[in-house]
């Protein structure tokens, strides 16, 4: 067994810097990669890519920081987890055999984590008696089943585990938990039993801090200005070890901040109850956790305690709730706040006169520059310019292009003043509901399947 | 003792949880943390955030991290992608909170 592993968390969500794990691949040592692709609302936009196409509904982006990493990441023996699989492990498994047969990679092993993809048998589960009611307001789920987009189990960490003990070298998973994302590679590496509470409880706070990437290191901190060379700034290395305590640390010569104080910052993003982090693998206790400074750029945390999961997973449902579209124009100063009243009040009534109307809740108005995101906190009363920013949402996709066309002609039609209309229109885009429900743990079978190039 | 913003000397982090958000908020001593704990009482942050957070708030403590944890519901105008409103994830509402001032 080894004594410590190393795993750089190098994508802390879709759409983050593809210079996260380039740059870890490159500057330092480490072990595994773990890359986190999915979010709530993208496994919706995947399951609609894979209806097109049933080569898509996986995270591409994914295998272009392959194109510019395999080779090191063979070369080096790097291991890398990612949940790019999306919707489509499968097709993210090929894109990436095809990527390395490319390269001319030879005996490269590649792994899927499948079966948390559970949308096409939620119609069975529910007739079975498996309600998946919502857990934040209890609805039943027949109230959006018609229009569901897609439903998928959070997975934990033996399933990654398992991917790794038959061989893969790069582990492609759907919807695993951030955290599994770490926790696998240190249950495969230390030989974790899923009674190992504490163990798993000390890895789901590893992958809490390394989840978003440089959000641990610098990365939306309070004191911005200690922060030294944003531009370079490093991404979490998390240092490993078989009792459970870890060191998060960076790699030499990057930028950012690592301090006992940035640690927490990200320990409380996203946080519920403290005492009582769920995941599939434990209860993690983030309040007995031990944080200390043991050095520059290296912050030690021991001691967590854990206790058993509970007998379900959470499933994360999506689905089709209407039409919203946003727009915005820069209204000039002077008076700029109350022209810009003046400017939104005409598109309601422009709308109303020509037959269409919103309710008091399908409507937005934002004043951007006087105290959008501090109401009721931080206000200016006269600044030399705002951001009118209008918005709807509806049912009626129709009814919210037409909205979509009432706003630049504010241009040439309202106060003086009104620019910045580049853009154009603003059109209907679908919102997604979110569904957060659970499913007995035993209606999830997960499989891995690896294959070599 | 003088009235001072928290921010002079507190940290805050917050981000989406559901239809609302969490607002993370630490000091770096036990004196200080013992008056967050007196000062920020679950009224305190639900009068200050009148204008955003139309919901309960919950408040939890972490000691080990100098923390207090708030759950503030319904604060982002719907959750998911259904927001209308700029900060849809709540990423302000830690910056905001430490617009507080309190005696010290």
């Amino acid at each position: 067994m080894r004594d410590k592993i190393h795993i750089g968390y190098g994508q802390g969500f879709w759409g983050d810097s593809i210079l996260g794990p380039v740059r870890l691949v490159n500057e330092g040592p480490i072990d595994y990669l773990a890359l986190d692709y999915l979010a709530e609302v993208t496994m919706s936009i995947m399951q609609k890519l894979k209806s097109r196409n049933p080569d898509a509904g996986y995270a591409t982006d994914f295998v272009r920081m392959l194109d510019r990493t395999l080779d090191q990441i063979a070369d080096r023996g790097v291991k890398v987890i990612a949940n790019a699989g999306g919707v489509n492990p499968e097709a993210c498994l090929n894109a990436v055999l095809e990527l390395a047969k490319k390269k001319g990679i030879k005996g490269l092993k590649v792994g899927i984590v499948a079966g948390d993809d559970i949308l096409a048998r939620v119609p069975d589960l529910v007739a079975a008696g498996h309600l998946m009611k919502n857990m934040d307001d209890g609805r039943p789920l027949s109230d959006v089943q018609d229009r569901l987009l897609s439903a998928n189990a959070y997975i934990g960490a033996f399933s990654v585990a398992e991917c790794l003990a038959a061989g893969a070298q790069i582990v492609i998973c759907g919807r695993v938990t951030d955290p599994a994302l770490v926790g696998g590679p240190m249950a495969y590496e230390f030989g974790w039993q899923p009674t190992d509470y504490d163990k798993l409880a000390a890895s789901t706070v590893a992958g809490h801090i390394g989840e978003c990437g440089a959000q641990c290191t610098g990365g939306n901190y309070t004191r911005w200005r200690d922060v030294e060379d944003f531009v370079r700034i490093g991404y979490p290395v998390i240092e490993g070890t078989p009792d459970g305590t870890f060191t998060v640390t960076k790699h030499a010569g990057t930028g950012g901040l690592l301090t006992r104080d940035t640690v927490i910052s990200q320990l409380l993003y996203e946080m519920g109850d403290p005492n009582n982090y769920l995941g599939p693998d434990c209860a993690a206790d983030f309040t007995s956790a031990k944080i200390e400074e043991v050095g520059t750029d290296r912050v030690q945390v021991s001691g967590v305690k854990g206790s058993a999961p509970t007998d379900t997973y959470k499933v994360s449902l999506s689905y089709q709730n209407g039409y919203k579209a946003t727009g915005q124009l820069t209204i000039a100063g002077p008076d700029a706040i109350e022209k810009a009243k003046l400017c939104a009040d005409i598109v309601w009534g422009r709308l109303a006169f020509d037959g269409c109307e919103f309710a008091e809740g399908e409507k937005m108005v934002e004043f951007v520059g006087a105290g959008v995101t501090h109401q009721g906190i931080l206000e200016s009363s006269d600044p030399p310019e705002v951001v009118l920013r209008m918005g709807v949402k509806c049912a009626d996709k129709a009814k919210v292009n037409r909205f979509g066309s009432e706003l630049v002609p504010l241009v040439t039609s309202g106060p003086p003043g009104v620019t910045g209309f580049a853009g154009g229109r603003p059109k209907a885009t679908d919102i997604v509901g979110y569904w957060p429900a659970l499913l007995d743990k035993d209606q999830v079978q997960t499989r891995v399947r690896v294959e070599e190039s | 003792m003088a009235k001072v913003k928290l921010s002079e000397f507190a940290m805050a982090r917050s981000g989406d949880k559901g239809d609302g958000s969490n607002v993370g908020v630490f000091v770096t001593n036990t004196a200080d943390y013992e008056l967050i704990k007196r000062e920020l009482t679950v009224a305190r942050v639900q009068a200050h955030f009148k204008d955003i957070c139309f919901g309960a708030i919950t408040r939890y403590e972490a000691p080990n991290m100098l923390a207090l944890n708030f759950l503030l519901r319904d604060s982002l105008g719907g959750g998911g992608s259904e927001s209308l409103k700029t900060d849809a994830q709540g990423k302000a509402h830690g910056l905001g909170l430490l617009e507080i001032e309190v005696e010290r």
